[in-house]
């Protein structure tokens, strides 16, 4: 019992010691967000590597490092295929997005659509497809959250767990705005690398160091299967837990198109100076995300040698296999290390959710909307976005206290990533390439992108028993239904599309003539 | 006025030679990044023989076709990254020509 505690204090200090540095860096961050741009974008003068590391912060949810980790543990190979997708779609980021984006927008997604079609409708509808994806997403960080803090720290009851998630993402958003957000992802980002590559090094240590060891000790991994039976599988073995590839084509598919088109990753890139900048950042964010997916080999399939199937399943379960290797090779000590890194990776990243979430109601909706693209007091753009932060964190906190902590939420975020994938990039890449393209091809494509991807989720394997739709993510049908409707939505329409604006979106997309430049404090 | 400039970068040849050598890069590479990719959950559900078959110690294709997937990432990042590089000195040149600050 007196080991119980002593362990949950010494995790309890270390989260601590996480939220009092990242408050003092909202303090901060507070007293220097003057202005618009200060808070939307933090000035646009975050550097390369600084916005490298802070979209990897933001990236990396506790879903890719707990789950991840968990699923290799459980059922070996299948679990890694997440890791390469989750790398792979940068490669859609880098070539397509982040330039043309950094150039033609300001703050949101949204931007690079208004600029020549139509921007009420196009504003609007954008609006409500990232506030869908923003809160899919956070709901589902959020329900984890108060799993994981419940078993990292216990006597933390759930509930206590998701407000203090919500409180803190909250004053982050609220007083430090986008500076300060950024601050908190790149702390997480640099926290989760150490805690990973300490890990890895730990793993490998138990085979001296041997690869060729290591990898033997995967092939024979013995577990008790359904009816008490003991299991010896090889673990490098693809298809132990996908038995239907076309899940893994779908889930592929939402990745590889997904990434490039959630809200709270694309606004990343109005934090830099130029599209040089932000193309910098995406090449480091990339080698830490690959560095970082790739370590899931030591620690997902070293849970799965060194502790074993059995071991983890009744150990807390799939979430907890990283956190337990660390206690097993590293002690209480590391174990609460491993925890406040997993608690610091929820908060970057609904932090990250909250900001994208408020600045496209602020900016999109309030601002460009209802109020015909003007303040009608100076500072009512940053007002709102912080009103929405607040009521954004309630509603996310409430949503998830009421679903409770056994609700399986995982599917939300392979539903966000099919929305980003099916709604936002078609619709984007034909906003910044596409001649022709009307804003009734964009509100078609952004509406039926949406409304496709939650329905199908809702006839799928995670909602009925005999699904009509066989596939867990709705990706494989979505996203060509997002692209038949942005076409035939243009197709259809007798707009005329304004060459001149056309023109003018090409050469700024291309070169940067005209793009928002960086602000002084 | 800025759209007049827009209008007449867009017909210089530098422009179009630019947008020539972007398009000429990103589509292929788009491409073969997703052809590559979706080789990886295909051969590990339909050919699963081929995936099990140990190449090196008890490392199978499986893991290595898995494994090269950072690497092609990595490769072709760099190879971005490298052309890139020609494709601002180009864009200076051509904003300086329209009398644009390209630091601007």
């Amino acid at each position: 019992m007196i080991a119980i505690v002593d362990q949950a204090n010494t995790a309890l200090w270390m989260f601590l010691a996480f939220v009092a540095a990242t408050l003092v860096i909202t303090f901060f961050s507070a007293r220097q967000s003057k202005g618009a741009s200060a808070y939307f974008a933090a000035g646009r003068r975050i550097t390369g590597w600084q916005n490298g590391l802070a979209i990897a912060g933001d990236y990396m949810s506790a879903a890719s490092f707990l789950g991840i980790a968990g699923m290799i543990a459980m059922n070996g190979y299948d679990g890694f295929l997440y890791s390469v997708g989750f790398l792979v779609a940068y490669l859609t980021v880098l070539f397509l997005v982040a330039e043309p984006l950094r150039n033609t927008g300001k703050y949101t997604m949204a931007d690079v659509l208004a600029f020549r079609l139509s921007p009420k409708p196009v504003r609007a509808v954008a609006s409500v497809s990232t506030l869908t994806v923003s809160l899919f997403y956070m709901i589902a960080q959020m329900v984890g959250a108060g799993v994981l803090v419940r078993q990292l720290i216990p006597g933390i009851p759930y509930e206590a767990a998701v407000i203090g998630v919500g409180v803190l993402m909250v004053v982050y958003v609220v007083f430090g705005g986008m500076l300060a957000t950024t601050w908190v992802q790149i702390i997480k980002a640099v926290l989760l690398i150490s805690g990973s590559l300490f890990l890895s090094y730990l793993v490998l240590q138990k085979f001296n160091f041997r690869l060729g060891e290591f990898f033997a000790s995967l092939t024979a991994i013995s577990s008790t299967g359904p009816s008490g039976e003991t299991v010896t599988r090889n673990f490098l073995h693809p298809g132990l837990i996908f038995k239907n590839p076309w899940d893994q084509i779908s889930l592929g598919m939402a990745l590889l198109f997904g990434t490039a088109g959630l809200p709270h990753i694309l606004i990343r890139f109005y934090t830099v100076p130029d599209a040089k900048t932000a193309r910098v950042s995406v090449v480091w964010a990339m080698l830490i995300i690959g560095a970082f997916y790739i370590m899931t080999t030591f620690f997902g399939f070293g849970a799965a040698s060194l502790l074993g199937p059995d071991y983890v399943r009744v150990n807390g379960g799939t979430n907890m296999a990283a956190p337990e290797l660390a206690r097993l090779l590293g002690g209480e000590v590391f174990f609460a290390f491993i925890s406040a890194v997993a608690f610091a990776t929820i908060l970057a990243v609904v932090a990250g959710l909250t900001i994208g979430a408020s600045t496209s109601f602020a900016h999109d909706f309030f601002v460009n909307v209802i109020h015909h693209g003007r303040e009608s007091r100076p500072g009512e753009e940053v007002k709102v976005a912080r009103i929405t932060a607040f009521v954004v964190g309630a509603a996310s906190m409430g949503v998830a206290i009421l679903l409770g902590p056994s609700v399986n939420v995982a599917f939300l975020v392979g539903l966000a990533f099919a929305v980003a994938a099916s709604a936002n990039l078609p619709v984007m890449l034909a906003s910044l390439f596409w001649k022709r393209f009307t804003t009734a091809g964009a509100v078609w494509g952004l509406g039926t992108g949406l409304v496709s991807s939650i329905g199908l989720i809702l006839v799928s394997p995670d909602f009925m028993k005999d699904p009509i739709f066989p596939l867990k993510n709705p990706a494989l049908l979505s996203i060509p239904l997002g692209l038949l409707a942005t076409w035939l939505g243009t197709v259809l329409s007798k707009e005329q599309p304004s060459e001149e604006r056309f023109v003018e979106l090409t050469v700024r997309a291309q070169t940067g003539l005209g793009a928002e430049k960086a602000t002084d404090h | 006025m800025k759209d007049k400039i827009s209008e007449r970068i867009s017909k210089d040849p530098e422009f179009v030679s630019l947008v020539r050598n972007k398009a000429g890069l990103i589509v292929p590479a788009t491409l073969f990044f997703i052809v590559y990719y979706f080789a990886l959950p295909v051969g590990a559900g339909w050919f699963p023989e081929l995936m099990q078959k140990e190449v090196w110690g008890k490392v199978n294709v499986a893991y290595l076709f898995a494994l090269s997937q950072f690497f092609m990432t990595w490769g072709l990042a760099f190879l971005y990254v490298w052309a890139a590089a020609g494709w601002d000195r180009q864009e200076h040149r051509l904003l300086r020509k329209f009398g644009a600050d390209p630091k601007e």
